[in-house]
């Protein structure tokens, strides 16, 4: 199989997690979209890793693996704050730095 | 051969009509359960590019922890009810546009500057523990020791930080 369509089906999941963070106003939603994002990248990975026949691409998605666990954990973690201050998690409503 | 190629389609089309729900959905606890099934579709993916480890490892982690987590947060603070209030009426339009640019791009490039008619190895040519939990640990361990380690600290710093993040006031707490 040619790794062209994994690199494809990459890069339309990349695609639809970036339209994700745009449209999206529920903070917790965007947050999804960016996993959706790191995922397709760790899929081109993967595959170019399987095309050369070395583990380094997958050594590597290891490690996106675990910051993206840490990025998640922090990052729900200031959206709990956030919504004890603000009474909600819609982008629109917590643009502005003034409570 | 032509099994590889109808299993990759279905698996294909499963990944981004689950994408394209999570995206669409009203309610957050669907767009959870959505990626859930998206990263099932990615999993399988890496079984079929000889990567086992990986493949438990993101169930494990990502489907089984990250998007619990995620769970959790959403029904703590009750953010089921999406109310879409719009601020800039041309930002939707002007975001699919901007996808759909960016995605015509990435396929010319990808079809035309790309690994071409690279195919993927056969199973046959690989060693025999590749993609095992011993041959990513022998790599894992000596020859990215360094990020590893370093790893292990960003995790204990994450854990730090969103403990403190999420503290409560203790002035206000008990008058």
């Amino acid at each position: 199989m040619p790794v062209t369509y994994y690199v494809i089906l990459s890069a339309i999941l990349f695609t639809l997690g970036a339209v994700g963070v745009l449209i999206r106003r529920n903070a917790i939603v965007i947050f999804m979209s960016v996993e959706l994002m790191l995922n397709a990248a760790n899929l081109a990975f993967v595959a170019f890793s399987q095309l050369y026949g070395t583990l380094n691409g997958q050594v590597f998605v290891f490690f996106v693996v675990t910051v993206a666990a840490a990025e998640v954990a922090v990052g729900l973690a200031l959206i709990v704050a956030i919504f004890r201050t603000k009474h909600s998690i819609n982008v629109d409503e917590i643009s502005s730095l003034k409570n | 051969m032509i099994s590889d190629v109808i299993l990759f389609a279905v698996l294909a089309l499963l990944a981004i009509v689950s994408a394209v729900s999570m995206l669409f959905s009203r309610n957050a606890v669907y767009s959870a359960l959505f990626l859930i099934i998206n990263f099932g579709t990615i999993a399988v993916f890496y079984l079929l590019l000889g990567a086992p480890f990986l493949s438990m490892a993101q169930v494990t982690v990502y489907a089984g922890a990250i998007m619990v987590l995620f769970l959790f947060v959403i029904m703590l603070l009750g953010a089921e009810q999406l109310r879409q209030r719009q601020l800039l009426w041309w930002q939707q339009p002007a975001a699919i546009l901007m996808g759909v640019i960016l995605l015509v791009e990435a396929g010319y490039l990808i079809l035309n500057r790309g690994p071409g008619e690279d195919y993927l190895l056969a199973f046959e040519s690989l060693v025999s523990d590749y993609g095992g939990p011993s041959a990513v640990g022998a790599l894992l361990f000596n020859d990215y020791l360094l990020p590893f380690e370093i790893t292990s600290v960003l995790l204990l710093v994450a854990m730090i930080g969103a403990i403190v993040l999420t503290k409560e006031e203790k002035s206000q707490s008990k008058k």
